[in-house]
């Protein structure tokens, strides 16, 4: 097996070893209910998660009561999404999303659309940046939501929060935002923006998985949203079931980690991903994907052109961790949705490779990574009758292709 | 997903990679495939006009391992065969061979039709009567 690199953070992250002992006790030593208010148990697990739900609360720069702890961002986005089409029906039906959302956002939105909701999928341009004023021109009196993701999880791709979020308000509109892959790396401020809603995730900030976030604006607005979980009214009735107390616990400690080590990781992370892309697009014909500069300091994304991606990824997956847009990778044979959306070929999109650094990548892990990564690209070349044609001058456009 | 130790041989060491003259009247040339679908196979053989036995086999293939295994594997089977042997190769024992997934059954197809092809291709460069027309598919 050798040496095993992971450069798939954004999949999910490892969890810390400070996090994971944080958690513990909360096991076997300290089992309570945080619900069960007549006794030591129940009170030491309703302190451990307010004590969380304030970590939490303090690396996004909002109240702890408006935090509501989810299983994680895919029930985040459900119960933001569903919850606000059900509480504001009377004001509209109109829902204005993005088309390189992850799909806990466009399959919710999807699925409203069957129950009779209108909604909007705004286009990217080729940095995979939407256009404000076609953002603007897609508000219409019955619009109740609009949902960007903050930082997209292929891509890395920062969207303009701030600019979005003043527009909303301009309109009177909510503003949601799936912040998954964007919380705990960078600064994330939906208060200082203009987001109402914000869905996030342990497992991407080196928490546990199966513990999540949804920030839900208290004040200017006060947002209501319909819960889509019906039991015994925890969390501000919004979202019912026995804590997860460990997994809170453990999120709140993976919170304040990342609230007091950010800078240095981002500065260590964005040096090493310029180093691999660096080295990496020093191949002949290698394009990244996405805004260079509103961009995650620990992603890139690259086509290898006339490579593919799954089979490049098979020179070296014995000992490194990356994933591909290619539509090998996934049962529909469909590249990238995210790739295609940024007008990429879909020639391009199979060929593309995800790397996602994270706080346990290192410099010797790189350089190991930019050795396997450039061999197994020539080597796939060698292999390639598309690159041999490119290098004879053909012009692939011109061939006509058997399709299959 | 977790491929077979067959498969993996033959991603990892790829048989008869490689371009023949295709010029020749004794080469047959096979390509198959789009770059849009992720999957291009080029097979090329080349024929003993005399025995009509493939002699040489060589590929080059743009695409998942599973495509790469199947169609280092084809030019493995193809050398030394007639041509009418070659015709009965089928895809599924392509499958069958390296195991493929079902997610992977296409790559194995891509290979038939390249082998159909090139057969094909050297046929009617011959005057030959072209008796490798694709099979019916539903794909």
């Amino acid at each position: 097996m050798g040496k095993l690199i992971y450069l798939d953070n954004n999949a999910t992250t490892p969890t810390d070893p400070r996090v994971v002992e944080a958690m513990l006790p909360y096991f076997y030593e300290h089992p309570g209910n945080a619900a069960s208010r007549n006794h030591p148990f129940g009170w030491v697990a309703e302190e451990a998660v307010d004590y969380a739900r304030e970590q939490v609360a303090q690396l996004i720069g909002v109240d702890a009561k408006e935090i509501i702890f989810t299983s994680g961002a895919t029930e985040g986005d459900n119960l933001g999404i569903k919850g606000v089409f059900e509480m504001y029906s009377r004001k509209g039906n109109h829902i204005i999303t993005v088309k390189t959302e992850h799909k806990a956002v466009l399959d919710t939105c999807q699925h409203l659309e069957k129950l009779g909701a209108e909604v909007t999928y705004l286009r990217v341009n080729r940095d995979g940046l939407i256009d404000l004023e076609e953002l603007e021109a897609a508000i219409k009196p019955t619009t109740i939501l609009v949902s960007v993701m903050w930082a997209n999880n292929e891509t890395g791709v920062i969207q303009p929060m701030k600019a979005i979020g003043d527009i909303c308000a301009r309109h009177g509109v909510l503003f949601m935002s799936d912040a998954t892959q964007a919380v705990g790396k960078i600064p994330v401020h939906p208060k200082e923006v203009g987001v109402h809603i914000m869905a996030f995730t342990s497992h991407k900030m080196y928490g546990p998985k199966g513990i999540g976030a949804l920030y839900v604006s208290r004040k200017n607005p006060r947002v209501k949203l319909t819960a889509q979980m019906d039991g015994g009214g925890h969390e501000r009735g919004m979202r019912s079931g026995t804590l997860n107390v460990p997994g809170i616990v453990g999120l709140g400690k993976a919170a304040e980690i990342a609230r007091l080590e950010m800078a240095q990781d981002t500065e260590r992370l964005s040096r090493l991903r310029d180093k691999l892309e660096g080295a990496l697009t020093q191949l002949e014909e290698t394009y990244i994907n996405g805004n260079r500069e509103h961009r995650m300091p620990h992603v890139t994304n690259i086509s290898f052109k006339h490579v593919e991606g799954e089979g490049l990824m098979m020179t070296f997956n014995q000992n490194i961790a990356v994933s591909s847009g290619s539509a090998c990778t996934s049962a529909s044979l469909e590249p990238s949705y995210v790739l295609v959306a940024l007008g990429l070929g879909d020639d391009l999109a199979h060929s593309s490779i995800r790397f996602s650094l994270g706080r346990f990548t290192t410099e010797e892990d790189i350089d190991y990574a930019i050795e396997a990564v450039s061999k197994g690209v020539n080597h796939m070349r060698d292999l390639s009758p598309i690159w041999e044609m490119y290098k004879e001058g053909i012009d692939l456009n011109s061939v006509e292709w058997q399709e299959h | 997903m977790a491929y077979s130790d067959k498969l993996l041989e033959h991603f990892k060491n790829p048989r008869n990679v490689g371009t023949l003259d295709k010029s020749k009247n004794s080469v047959g040339t096979g390509l198959v495939g789009a770059p849009e679908c992720g999957d291009v196979m080029r097979l090329q053989i080349e024929v003993d006009p005399e025995t009509q036995t493939i002699v040489d086999a060589k590929f080059k293939t743009f695409g998942c391992g599973s495509a790469i295994a199947s169609s280092s594997l084809a030019t493995e089977w193809l050398k030394g065969k007639s041509i009418n042997e070659a015709l009965t190769i089928d895809n599924m024992d392509i499958v069958e061979e390296l195991a493929l997934p079902p997610v992977k059954i296409h790559c194995s197809v891509l290979a038939e039709d390249a082998i159909r092809s090139a057969i094909a291709d050297y046929q009617s460069k011959n005057g030959l009567e072209v008796t490798a027309n694709e099979k019916e598919k539903a794909h």
